[in-house]
């Protein structure tokens, strides 16, 4: 026995065999346990629930721009005058840091819906009120470090990396919008 | 006990440093066990792994947990239905609390036959009762938190037990409540003490391994280890003993969380707490029935208050009631009936906790009836008027050896209880330590097994006579 306990590699002895048995029973064991806990931070069930929100848009003039609360984070929507779509459409695509046309971005051109969240570090850019200011390009300009959106919502000046988020949403009819 | 050396160069570095690799090695690897350890001796470690599953279950909880009297219920009902595997946290929780206990009190009741407490264990014994003490807090707060009408009620008669102190008892009680009920700043503050206290346990504990390793274990024949043939490397002999333990009592506590989740908790908790009804019938969890009964026994609302306390207290000074120089109840053969009645006893006060101190308790049928069912049944066995039986059955005793009905009030039970519970400390330990013949105990652990040799003859019993 003294012998097989000092064999190679390749010869696994008896208590080889036995020492990954109890370590593997030891590693299971753990993640069974690790895996409800760490599954309990996850979001929970009411909070998964109130995952969509529906927005009433008959009240919108052209021009103006509403903010709703999904999913915890502010939703801009803004009903887009002819000449936002416009120069919207109009950019040269290629001179964009996250090139996206406008048509990719919106159901409906009048509608732009995306999340109000700056993608460089989470701050709520401004541009909702008239007195706010909106940056060169006519949508929002975050105020934390000066990341300057387009009416489309798209990055064009600024340290942040991509566009703002357009989240998943359907018009359940002309003038109501389910997002979520 | 020589320094190990570490192959890992990385390990080396660090424990040159900082030598807890070294101390590790010497307090949980070559620590020297004795090697004739039973099962008993498992539930130290048991005790401290429940600790660490309630810690861990505790914090996860406590994120989902909100203490204000408006939100609490609602929030414990949410971990049970919202958050992700909330059921599974608060069940192994909730009766994680019950098996702690369930892990101390065999744990306690091992040291109380083998003698742990005796010298030179005094210190490590007190320590011992001194986490119990803390462990009673934790769960009577951590009972408040999910602000049932049992967390309320428990709440409103546990502090008001302080209102018994002459005086200053009232003004104490709105100290603890930080207003004239139990209120919200109530919850509060107990929600921050339940979260603080297991870490006082922990620390409790560490004191109370480094007071273990002074002496090491204590063991079924209680008595010294004499040197290396006595003992064991606590790795891998004893790790492994306790983790095929661990294994059988888990296998138990999965039993109540997933088959019997409610089962050891009272139903009237998972209706809000409502401060203008108290429920019929307030009984605290079952690992306080034993003192609570030992509170009801006594008629004074002060001297029951004391007599409470006292049953723990007098745990401190067990070391000094008991002289007897044998430790092991192995040996001591009066002792040894005298230990299983307290066993018993417990169990007897127990039961007279969960119920009424009014109803009673009918041996030979096994039934536990009010005291108008007692009454009609003595009166109808004996033909005689109710009031009658009113009269004959009395307070006295509550005792009736009239044919067919036999039957104890619960509280007088109680009272019997209480009194073997205090004369087993105060009156019959002392009394063996002088009277007690012991038996014959082995000159060394080892020598049964080895052979060679023979016991010390009368050796105890010389001791004895010094003392």
């Amino acid at each position: 026995m003294a012998d097989t306990t000092h064999g190679g590699p390749a010869s696994g002895t008896r208590r080889d065999f036995m020492n990954l048995l109890v370590n593997s029973v030891a590693v299971f064991g753990a993640a069974a346990v690790a895996w409800p806990i760490i599954s309990s931070l996850n979001p929970s069930q009411d909070v998964l629930a109130l995952a969509s929100t529906e927005v009433d848009l008959s009240q919108i003039e052209a021009g103006q721009s509403i903010t709703v609360k999904w999913r915890g984070k502010p939703v801009f929507i803004r009903h887009r005058t002819p000449e936002e779509i416009k120069t919207a459409e109009g950019v040269d695509i290629s001179s964009l840091r996250d090139p996206q046309p406008d048509g990719d971005r919106v159901e409906k051109p009048e509608w732009l819906i995306v999340v109000g969240v700056c993608t460089h570090l989470g701050c709520v850019p401004q541009g909702q009120k008239p007195s706010e200011p909106r940056g060169q390009f006519g949508g929002w300009f975050c105020p934390c470090h000066g990341s300057e959106y387009d009416t489309s919502g798209r990055i064009r000046r600024g340290p942040a990396p991509t566009n703002l988020e357009v989240p998943q949403y359907t018009f359940e009819s002309d003038t109501l919008v389910k997002i979520g | 006990m020589a320094a190990p050396v570490f192959k890992n160069p990385v390990i080396r570095w660090i424990d040159h440093r900082l030598p807890v690799f070294s101390y590790l090695h010497h307090e949980a690897y070559e620590y020297p066990t004795p090697k004739n350890l039973n099962y008993w001796w498992n539930f130290g470690s048991l005790a401290g792994v429940m600790l660490v599953v309630m810690i861990v279950t505790g914090l996860i909880l406590a994120m989902q947990y909100t203490p204000h009297v408006d939100y609490a219920f609602n929030s414990v009902e949410r971990i049970m239905r919202d958050v992700n595997w909330g059921w599974l946290l608060r069940y192994l929780h909730m009766n994680g609390a019950s098996m702690f206990f369930i892990v101390v009190y065999i744990h306690i009741f091992r040291g109380l036959y083998f003698g742990s407490y005796k010298a030179p264990r005094e210190l490590l014994w007190q320590i011992g009762v001194l986490i119990y003490l803390l462990m009673m807090a934790t769960a009577f707060m951590g009972y408040v938190l999910p602000w049932g009408q049992m967390s309320f009620w428990g709440a409103t008669v546990i502090t008001n037990l302080f209102s018994a102190i002459p005086v200053i008892g009232d003004e104490i009680v709105t100290l603890l409540w930080g207003g004239f009920s139990v209120e919200n700043p109530t919850l509060n503050r107990l929600f921050v003490l339940h979260f603080l206290l297991p870490f006082v346990i922990l620390g409790a504990v560490v004191v109370h391994i480094i007071a273990l390793h002074r002496f090491g274990s204590n063991n079924p024949l209680g008595i010294d280890t004499k040197g290396p043939q006595d003992t064991l490397p606590f790795h891998p002999y004893y790790t492994m003993k306790d983790m095929f333990g661990l294994g059988v009592f888990l296998l138990f506590y999965a039993f109540w969380v997933f088959w019997a989740p409610n089962a050891l908790g009272d139903p009237v908790n998972y209706e809000l707490a409502n401060p203008l009804s108290t429920p019929e019938h307030i009984v605290p969890e079952w690992y306080y029935l034993p003192f609570y009964a030992i509170l009801r026994s006594i008629p004074d609302k002060l001297l029951g208050v004391i007599a409470m306390g006292a049953s723990i207290i007098i745990l401190f000074f067990l070391p000094w009631l008991d002289r007897s120089p044998v430790r092991s109840g192995t040996f001591r053969p009066v002792f040894k009936w005298f230990f299983w009645i307290l066993v018993f006893d417990c169990v007897i006060l127990m039961f007279c906790g969960k119920y009424a101190p009014e109803a009673y308790w009918m041996p030979f049928s096994l039934e536990i009836v009010d005291a108008d069912t007692f009454t009609a049944r003595v009166a109808e066995v004996r033909g005689i008027a109710h009031d009658e039986a009113l009269t004959a059955v009395g307070d006295m005793w509550g005792v009736n050896a009239a044919a067919g009905t036999f039957g104890i009030k619960i509280v007088r039970l109680g009272q019997l209880g209480t009194l073997y519970y205090f004369a087993y400390f105060l009156v019959v330990l002392p009394l063996l330590s002088i009277f007690e013949r012991p038996r014959q105990v082995p000159l060394s652990i080892s020598k049964p097994v080895l052979g060679g040799g023979q016991s010390v003859a009368h050796a105890t019993a010389k001791s004895m006579e010094k003392a």
